[in-house]
């Protein structure tokens, strides 16, 4: 397959991991236009990017600045207007409906912000619905989401419906559901955006954690500090890429810390 | 993903909404109940008139003579030699005369107008009358023109008393005759039901009528089977001694009941579609409520979609709960017409079973209206863009 090498920008050469390996996700300018009566909204105006193995990449704007459509291309849950989006080497686009599903199931896990967990199933049959649409046998399924649970410390939960738990663990059951299919990227989206500090901080851990065990984790968010936590940052502004590159090194994230820094001082 | 997994999911939940499915269903239940309530009831009258038939005698066969009047008549023994010619087609036949009669008692100085039937030593085989006191008339009472008769429960009763009349006298248009058996009882010895019956040898009976012809025969034939052999063999013997096919006339029972059993089947068949109709509207209901329900569930749908549901999956999913609740209004419904068909049977005093077929038709039916109008919802929820459905609210 004929993969164009994407140029990595300078800040982040010490984080990428292998140059030479096809990234997970790759962004070449893509572009999502809406078309709203007679004038039309740029969500995504000429954006590119990758994503490699192991990264922790955080995609963070203000809210409208395209990071939620950049995440639902990401996702196989939209399609750009413009430009080639690649997963692991795929163009979706030239998918079909059930072959975008399928990588979906394969490839990617979801976390969001609502948990999304279906209310009328107990955690573990939630955590089992991807394996089920794997097509795994039963007794593999019970092994996989009870192990998914385990990791994420609510094993002992696993019979209780999603309305009987805390916000965190639904969280937490969310990311067992996410795990347990073993996804190539797992794709959070403003996973504390529903959470109080303390719990956001501890779901941030987690990811980290996981991140640490080599998963590749896309974060979406719009807030600095939790932003602050990722290796890299993507900062997107009225649908165009504006900063990509080192945490530490984004300006807005600097000032942020900074100001926290002189409030505690 | 599995199909009983599938069913299982499709019961949890149509139990989380029990009374929109209890309501969704009642369409199915009525179709399927008025189907099978239908059908059972036919069935019970159809078999009611078979029955009925059958103590006529299946094999039988009647053959009117119409030219009474004329020059040419048929002799019992024209028939009798028929008879003896094709000993693979008929076993017994007996001459008819049926007289209007006055009857009384030896003692009673008022008479009745009574019908009086003469017959031949075979008549209680043909029709399988059974002599519960004394014995049936035999050949000598033909042979010997004996005056004797038969007689129902109804006259043993009216004149005589409960075993008092064998040897006591009957007089018809004032000839005694000596009663020589009684018949067991057929229904319920009252008026005008076949309990109310005199037989009497047919050489006295033909001697008595008015022109001392024999204007029916009642054949046996071996097999209802051959009844149209039976018949072309009646007929060349008939046309030869009549000199027309008009001077007479055969009557199969078999065809009789073929054609009232087509009549029935017929009228089953109208009122199975009228009920029919009900479980178009149950279906049109269950159509309803799954393309309410798969816009109450778009969220769920695009949760599913998001987790690598792919189109079949949602289109399975739809379709068989769908199928589950209009399964299971059909179990419901089948149910719901066994109960009222038995009642019904009770009321109406017929034998009711509610037949195997009518169930298993009603079932199928019914989960295949589900499929069928489970289908539209079902394909709308499977063609959702999962974007869309995950961000429904």
């Amino acid at each position: 397959m004929a993969q164009g090498q994407v140029e990595c920008p300078v800040e982040c050469r010490e984080v990428c991991a292998d140059m030479n390996k096809i990234p997970f996700v790759e962004f070449r300018n893509i572009y999502k236009i809406y078309k709203m009566g007679d004038s039309e909204v740029r969500a995504l105006d000429g954006v590119s990017f990758s994503v490699f193995e192991g990264e922790f990449v955080a995609i963070i704007g203000q809210s409208g600045s395209g990071k939620s459509t950049c995440m639902n291309i990401i996702g196989c849950l939209d399609v750009p207007t413009e430009g080639t989006y690649l997963l692991k080497g795929t163009d979706v686009s030239k998918l079909t409906d059930d072959e975008q599903a399928e990588i979906r199931n394969k490839t990617l896990g979801f976390i969001f912000q609502q948990y999304n967990l279906l209310p009328k199933l107990n955690i573990l049959e939630n955590v089992k619905l991807p394996l089920m649409y794997k097509g795994l046998k039963e007794s593999e399924q019970n092994k996989r989401a009870m192990e998914a649970l385990e990791r994420v410390g609510i094993a002992d939960k696993y019979h209780h419906k999603p309305s009987q738990l805390s916000g965190g663990q639904q969280q937490r059951a969310s990311i067992a559901r996410a795990l347990a299919g073993a996804p190539s990227v797992i794709l959070a989206d403003e996973p504390t955006g529903a959470l109080d500090s303390k719990t956001s901080a501890e779901v941030i851990d987690f990811l980290i954690d996981l991140n640490m065990q080599g998963n590749t984790i896309i974060l979406i968010t719009h807030d600095n500090f939790i932003a602050a936590r990722a290796k890299r940052v993507i900062r997107i502004h009225d649908g165009k890429i504006i900063y990509d590159g080192v945490a530490a090194n984004d300006t807005i994230i600097r000032q942020t810390l900074l100001s926290q820094k002189e409030g505690e001082a | 993903m599995k199909l009983t997994k599938t069913i299982h999911m499709a019961f949890g939940s149509i139990m989380s909404n029990k009374l929109r499915s209890f309501l969704t269903m009642l369409g199915i239940i009525i179709g399927v109940g008025a189907v099978i309530i239908l059908v059972s009831i036919m069935d019970g009258v159809t078999g009611q008139i078979t029955d009925a038939f059958e103590s006529f005698g299946m094999n039988n066969i009647t053959v009117s003579i119409t030219s009474r009047g004329s020059t040419r008549y048929v002799e019992p023994e024209d028939m009798y030699e028929v008879l003896d010619e094709n000993p693979d087609l008929f076993t017994y036949c007996t001459p008819n005369v049926t007289l209007q009669a006055n009857l009384k008692s030896q003692t009673s100085s008022e008479s009745e107008r009574v019908s009086v039937t003469g017959i031949d030593e075979t008549y209680d085989k043909i029709n399988t009358l059974v002599t519960e006191q004394g014995r049936f008339l035999q050949f000598v009472d033909i042979d010997k023109m004996m005056k004797v008769c038969v007689i129902g429960t109804y006259y043993e009763r009216e004149y005589f008393g409960r075993g008092e009349a064998l040897g006591k006298t009957l007089k018809i248009n004032g000839e005694p005759f000596t009663v020589v058996g009684v018949l067991e009882e057929k229904t319920d010895s009252t008026e005008n039901s076949s309990d109310q019956c005199i037989y009497i040898p047919y050489t006295v009976a033909s001697k008595m009528s008015w022109n001392r012809t024999i204007g029916s025969y009642t054949i046996t034939m071996t097999d209802a089977n051959k009844v149209q052999r039976a018949k072309a063999v009646l007929e060349r013997k008939l046309t030869k001694i009549l000199g027309s096919s008009n001077f007479y006339r055969i009557t199969a029972t078999q065809e009789i009941l073929d054609e009232l059993n087509t009549i029935l089947d017929t009228m089953k068949m109208a009122l199975v579609c009228i009920a029919g109709i009900s479980l178009l509207v149950g279906g049109i209901g269950i159509m309803n409520i799954m393309l309410v329900t798969v816009t109450e569930r778009t969220k769920e749908i695009g949760i599913r979609k998001s987790l690598g549901a792919k189109k079949r999956s949602i289109l399975t999913q739809f379709v068989v709960e769908a199928a589950t609740v209009s399964g299971a209004g059909g179990i419901l419904g089948i149910l719901f017409g066994a109960v009222v068909s038995a009642l019904a049977g009770k009321l109406l005093d017929i034998t009711i079973i509610p037949s195997f077929f009518a169930v298993m038709l009603a079932f199928s039916v019914s989960v295949a209206i589900g499929i069928i109008f489970g289908f539209l919802p079902a394909k709308n929820a499977a063609n959702l863009n999962p974007i869309d459905a995950l961000r429904f609210e």
